[in-house]
């Protein structure tokens, strides 16, 4: 066999995997976002909410992915094997930091531009779309920013739940001592993750006001 | 004797155990300019917010143009109310333009009348719009802004307008200048104000009444002439301090 072909078998199994890969990480913080972000806006005046929710949110990330995956499986309803257990599992993750920092970036906000706003008579709805939002919008980018890099790292474990992705090839690697093969995973998925931290960084940056 | 427009009828607030307010009484007449004059704790900058209901009275009622506060709608109220306070409060993310017509994009006027009256703000405050409208706040000088601040105030052409110590954070030269637009600004709109400051001068200057509060209670109430003629000792303290400060 030539090294050629080698490396067109790997491409032609790769790059779906390479696919498979992106739609988990992009399916898991959309969702983490839609739940994460709204409800981080909504408990952040409450240090009450905010300890409960961000205690929670703590104990999810505190449960070793692996285990996490495994623990998905047998649930019924929720559980089984494949794509959707993963992504479940991803958004758990995926969920602190976007909750964490759209919190953060609220609380940020300067106590006297949130009271002139009230004085100029906003609505509850109408401070957090016109002030609060706009006004987080950079720390909340750094929680997204986070959240995608670190569930590129963590969805390679995907494969260990029939979930796909590029961990299929670290986990067949590792199952036959083949260094090649588990860098064949690995490799896509670092510079996928350092090419998302350079993108997200670049939105990040424009979010901010000052 | 006309219906007074802000009337503080034995009013008390209290912060916890620290009482801030007792039993105040006062009222606002059409076309005056009230000066709550006091030092820093005095309870003026509360007296102030029981007004537009960003604090609610403990006891006794704050009627607002003929209506108790907590029979307001809370946002109706304050935009009925044009509030400044210092470095005028505006909002970082928007431009001048946005921030002077904010409380007409609340109450959800046309694009077009909110231009117009922009427009027309900004001119009167000496910041024509062609040069400043796009303009974001930190490009802006503390003066500007604070001009900035009172423009968005009259936005909504509210009756009475409210100002927490608006010129004190400003230099001697520009805080001269803005009282003396203020006074321009006065003449030409007629407006109702009460206006919060430590500043005897700056009292003596804007007020055509002065009222003075020590520890959450009224000392005195009564014109800039009668002020200067009294000889209550608090109303004397107060004066000397600011003589030495001047």
């Amino acid at each position: 066999m030539m090294f050629s072909d080698i490396l067109q078998d790997l491409l032609e199994e790769g790059l779906p995997l390479l696919g498979e890969h992106i739609f988990l990480v992009a399916v898991s913080v959309t969702v983490a976002a839609i739940i994460g972000i709204p409800l981080g806006l909504f408990i952040a005046a409450s240090p009450r909410w905010r300890a409960i929710a961000l205690g929670i949110a703590n104990a999810g990330q505190t449960i070793p992915s692996l285990a996490l995956f495994g623990f998905l499986i047998p649930l019924p309803w929720v559980g089984g094997i494949g794509a959707r257990t993963a992504i479940e599992a991803l958004v758990l993750y995926a969920f602190l930091p976007i909750l964490r920092n759209t919190v953060t970036g609220v609380l940020n906000i300067d106590p006297g531009i949130r009271d002139s706003a009230v004085a100029m008579g906003m609505t509850r709805s109408q401070l957090v779309r016109l002030v609060e939002l706009p006004l987080a919008a950079r720390s909340i980018m750094g929680g997204l920013r986070i959240a995608t890099v670190t569930s590129i790292g963590t969805a390679t474990i995907a494969a260990a739940i029939g979930g796909g992705g590029l961990g299929v090839f670290v986990f067949r690697g590792i199952a036959s001592v083949d260094k090649w093969t588990i860098l064949a995973g690995a490799l896509p998925a670092a510079l996928l993750a350092l090419a998302a931290d350079a993108l997200l960084g670049i939105v990040e940056r424009r979010c901010a006001v000052e | 004797m006309p219906e007074p427009l802000i009337e503080f009828r034995n009013v008390s607030y209290a912060a916890g155990e620290r009482r801030i307010l007792e039993n105040l009484n006062l009222q606002v007449l059409a076309g005056e300019t009230v000066v709550l004059l006091g030092r820093s704790g005095s309870g003026k900058t509360t007296a102030l917010r029981l007004v537009n209901g960003m604090l609610q009275a403990a006891s006794g009622s704050v009627t607002v143009l003929g209506k108790s506060v907590p029979d307001w709608e809370p946002e109706r109220l304050k935009r009925s109310i044009g509030y400044v306070i210092q470095e005028g409060g505006l909002l970082p993310h928007f431009t001048v333009a946005r921030n002077v017509g904010l409380v007409p994009e609340l109450e959800g006027w046309p694009k077009e009348r909110i231009q117009a009256r922009v427009d027309e703000l900004l001119h009167l405050v000496g910041l024509p719009m062609e040069v400043y409208g796009s303009r974001m706040p930190r490009q802006l000088s503390g003066g500007q802004r604070q001009r900035v601040g009172v423009a968005r105030a009259l936005a909504a052409d509210p009756p009475v307008l409210l100002f927490d110590e608006p010129f004190g954070a400003l230099d001697p030269v520009t805080r001269a200048e803005l009282q003396r637009e203020f006074l321009r600004l006065r003449m030409d709109l007629g407006k109702t104000s009460l206006f919060v400051t430590h500043d005897v001068r700056e009292a003596l200057l804007l007020g055509t009444r002065i009222v003075l509060l020590e520890a959450g209670r009224l000392l005195f109430d009564g014109t800039a002439a009668n002020f200067r003629a009294s000889n209550l000792p608090a109303l004397i303290a107060f004066q000397e301090g600011a003589n030495d400060v001047f």
